[in-house]
């Protein structure tokens, strides 16, 4: 592909107005699917379907006084939002929709999302020890333990599908998966490797997905009954609305993550058609069942969390990591 | 696999360590004005002092400047969701004391009022003991179920929260055929839902680790500290106002008393879950058997004055035992009317229970302890 | 049967008490059964102390025993021992007789129902009374709720501050002659 310079700041406009839009309609989407669990109507006055509830929101966590408690660090106080809504707005840019609709594709595409990916749990540290609140301060901790425990059997897991790959490219990972159904990553029958534990290698991706974005149940970062708002406690305004969208963005970064690395990308399941239509087709599943998870869901314990990750799923992602190795030896 | 941890596990303490955390007066796990004043080490709780108070209104000064039927709708105020049950006591004492006669029906009508208002209060603790453990959507459930006991209730006594329907001698309105048909189309529409919540809540993986073994109360500790209720009967011991000290007509009902011997917080979630169902029950045998006849008494005396004396009658409200102490010299205004709030007791051993635990555990805790702040600070 | 035990292990309270100092009354009320007409002419006059088996069906409770306040620890350890549950503790201002008096309720959790009231009446202008904390340790509240409503100082309280009442409370509500 050949982008001239226009054409590069075009895409990028058009990568983080859609993560940006996403991480607006989510909200909406969250509230309304809520709503459908809980057995009641949700946000529908503002516009057909309550559709104008974001902008409107939006226009009204604006309109509000940004205010910073007493002794607060301020620097890092109002660093903390933008670097809670910057990377995953960043991650955008590297992703493929399709085999032509990406704004800047990168051989190390794969490095590239987890070293942003990494740079968000830094902003619930920022806001919490900045916030000078006890209950953010707690939060922030935990969210710090959370994210070092849950990276690792995410890398793993990544580093599994690349080797199956044999490339850190988004879209070559995505073009090995393309031939059939049966080629992608989460069933891989044919192609590289006939591992038949990579189902659970999508499990543990998609709960490491869950625990990195800090949803439900694994918001410990948040965990309203107890930690009151936790890192966020002390904001208002837009800084708590970049907060709550960067949540968002970081959710359609990981659904896509998942797609491209387990359910073949923009390829169609039997073969025809590919598209980028498949592609936003098996990114709003992925979303729609965060949303079912966090309205269906108690939260879990700290201790519970930590055991999770450090007890079952690095043993079991470091297993799939030496099969995977050997099967790929022998085929 | 995932062997829990061991909460209770004793850890060394630098005192200087050690930092406080004020959970409340306002915060979302309290359910109101309740002030827990902990002192953390990291995310276990070394020390708390609860704090309460905040919502203070008397109720004890006002019974000694009102006359009884005055004092009759301040019942209704301590408990916001069980007001029932409270009021049975205030007016049973009163009855007691002034040796005024219950027509059948009445007895029969505040039987299945106040069991109603069991199961409604109980449903509201469900779902906001399960949002205490992050789970949102069971509330919006167990209040659609709720809205039906309410519309019940307002039909019949006028309000759906802060009733005052029960007076001294009876009842004050006559309940309907209306009134019939609807409780008699609830009760199976109630065991369908508690089967559902069952399904939903109980047998999920995350609801039972985070119960199970968690917050262990003694007897010892329960009986030094005087709780009752759920809090009790979680821990083995067998004991409810209406079998143990029988009131009213419940010696005519044919109902169990759930009693769980864990003595963790799965427990006593599991004894008011069970508890729905026995009022169910309550409710259904007090619909069959309900007798005909006028539901206040034909002579009763114009100005209530129950002869000098000290009177005391307690009854199971949907938060424990509630009692009320009644001492009269003889005038139409009591001497001193002493509430005694089933919640103040079982809050009570939250602060000695907590010691050790992680923050999340103890909230769990203080949410099976089912709190209304309004019924502790009277 | 727990009623009986109970009764008797406070009847030898007062008895050995009684011989220890000859100024306490002897307890004569056992011979008394319960009735109307006596429980009427014990709230007149001052009641001496002793036990009284009361009419559950009128009172609400089984036994009445009323203590002096230097024996009232010992009559709590009794009822300690009998495996009661602490029910409540709150007080009467008997402003006629300028006297407070302390009411203990205890009941049980097995079915062998008996509910017992223990009271000791101390004198209003200086109202002390040893606490029952170290018993009872859910007493705590209850005595510094009654210290709240009628300033009664309980000797040996471990946190004796206001509970209910606000911090800077220095009035008690309950008390007859309080005036808002």
């Amino acid at each position: 592909m050949n982008l001239t310079l226009l054409n590069v700041i075009v895409a990028v406009v058009i990568a983080i107005a859609f993560a940006a839009l996403n991480a607006a309609y989510l909200v909406w989407a969250e509230r309304r699917g809520a709503a459908r669990i809980q057995r009641r109507p949700g946000p529908n006055i503002n516009g057909p379907f309550g559709l104008l509830q974001p902008p409107l929101d939006g226009i009204k966590l604006m309109a509000k006084q940004l205010t910073t408690p007493g002794g607060a660090d301020k620097v890092l106080f109002i660093a903390a939002p933008v670097l809670a809504m910057f990377p995953a707005i960043m991650s955008f840019v590297t992703i493929p929709f399709s085999d032509t609709i990406v704004a800047k594709n990168m051989n190390v595409g794969v490095l590239m999302i987890f070293a942003f990916a990494s740079m968000g749990s830094m902003s619930l540290v920022f806001a919490g020890w900045s916030s000078r609140n006890k209950y953010s301060m707690m939060s922030s901790v935990r969210a710090v333990s959370q994210a070092v425990a849950y990276e690792i059997p995410m890398l793993i897991t990544t580093i599994t599908v690349v080797m199956i790959a044999g490339s850190t490219d988004l879209m070559e990972i995505v073009n090995q998966q393309s031939p059939s159904i049966l080629h992608w990553n989460i069933f891989p029958l044919l192609g590289n490797s006939h591992n038949l534990l990579m189902p659970l290698s999508f499990l543990i991706f998609f709960t490491c997905t869950l625990a990195e974005t800090n949803r439900a149940p694994f918001d410990l970062g948040e965990a309203e009954s107890e930690l009151v708002a936790g890192f966020h406690t002390e904001y208002g305004s837009m800084g708590f609305g970049l907060f709550f969208m960067g949540e968002y963005a970081n959710i359609v970064i990981g659904s896509c993550m998942t797609t491209i690395l387990f359910l073949g990308g923009w390829s169609c399941p039997f073969g025809l058609f590919p598209g980028v239509w498949w592609f936003i087709i098996k990114l709003y599943i992925l979303i729609a069942t965060f949303i079912w998870i966090r309205w269906t869901f108690p939260r879990t314990t700290i201790y519970g969390l930590l055991n999770l990750s450090w007890k079952i799923l690095i043993p079991l992602s470091l297993f799939n990591l030496l099969f995977t190795a050997g099967l790929i030896k022998v085929f | 696999m995932n062997a829990p941890v061991e909460t209770n596990a004793p850890i060394e303490i630098q005192p200087d360590e050690t930092f406080i955390l004020n959970v409340g007066p306002q915060h979302p796990a309290t359910h109101g004005v309740l002030r827990v004043k902990m002192e953390m080490n990291g995310e276990y709780i070394v020390d708390a002092e609860t704090v309460i108070g905040y919502i203070h209104r008397m109720h004890e000064k006002m019974g000694e400047i009102k006359t009884y039927p005055q004092f009759l709708m301040n019942l209704s105020r301590m408990d916001y969701l069980g007001a029932l049950g409270y009021s049975h006591g205030h007016v049973l004492v009163v009855e007691k004391a002034s040796a005024i006669e219950v027509p059948e029906r009445a007895e029969y009508i505040r039987a299945i009022m106040v069991e109603l208002n069991r199961i409604a209060s109980h449903l509201f603790w469900f779902g906001a003991f399960v949002m205490d453990l992050g789970g949102f959507s069971p509330l919006m459930y167990a209040l659609q179920d709720r809205e039906h006991i309410l519309d019940m209730l307002e039909a019949v006594t006028g309000s759906r929260l802060t009733y005052c329907y029960f007076r001294f001698g009876g009842v004050y309105n006559d309940i309907d055929d209306d009134f019939i048909s609807a409780a008699r189309k609830f009760i199976p529409r109630m065991r369908k839902s508690l089967k559902k919540y069952h399904k939903l809540v109980t047998g999920n993986i995350i609801f039972r680790k985070r119960l199970e073994g968690v917050a262990p109360l003694s007897k010892e500790i329960c009986r030094k500290y005087g709780a009752s209720s759920a809090v009790a009967r979680g821990s083995g011991i067998n004991f409810d106002v209406r079998k143990n000290e029988p009131y009213s007509v419940y010696p005519e009902f044919d109902f169990d008393i759930p009693v769980y011997h864990e003595c963790d917080s799965m427990a006593r979630y599991m004894v008011r879950m069970d508890e729905i169902e026995q009022s169910l029950r309550i409710v259904e045998q007090g619909l069959a058997k309900l007798p005909d006849g006028p539901v206040m008494p034909k002579k009763k005396p114009k100005i209530i004055k129950p002869p000098a004396g000290d009177y005391y009658q307690a009854v199971e409200t949907a938060r424990g035992s509630f009692g009320v102490r009644l001492v009269s010299d003889g005038d139409k205004i009591p001497y001193r009317l002493k509430l005694r709030s089933p919640t103040y007791s079982n809050m009570h051993l939250f602060d000695e229970a907590c010691k050790g635990m992680m923050i999340m555990d103890a909230l769990a805790f203080m949410g099976s302890l089912d709190l209304v702040i309004p019924e502790i600070d009277r | 049967m727990i009623c009986e035990k109970t009764k008797i292990a406070l009847e030898n309270l007062f008895a050995s008490k009684g011989v220890e100092e000859t100024i306490e009354p002897e307890p004569v009320q056992e011979v008394e059964t319960a009735g109307e007409n006596v429980d009427e002419k014990q709230q007149e006059l001052p009641r001496p102390d002793g036990v009284i088996e009361r009419d559950y069906s009128v009172h609400g409770y089984h036994l009445d025993a009323q203590v002096p306040p230097d024996l009232l620890i010992d009559a709590v350890k009794i009822v300690d021992e009998g495996e009661f549950f602490i029910e409540s503790i709150t007080g009467v201002d008997w402003i006629k007789e300028n006297q407070l008096e302390i009411i203990y309720d205890f009941s049980r959790y097995d079915f062998d129902l008996c509910r017992v009231v223990i009271r000791t009446r101390i004198a209003r202008d200086n109202p002390e009374i040893p606490t029952i904390t170290t018993i009872y340790a859910g007493a705590n509240w209850h005595e510094r709720e009654t210290r709240d409503f009628f300033g009664i100082n309980f000797v040996g309280h471990p946190h004796l501050v206001p509970l209910l009442l606000p911090e800077d409370a220095d009035f008690h509500p309950l008390l007859k002659d309080f005036k808002a």
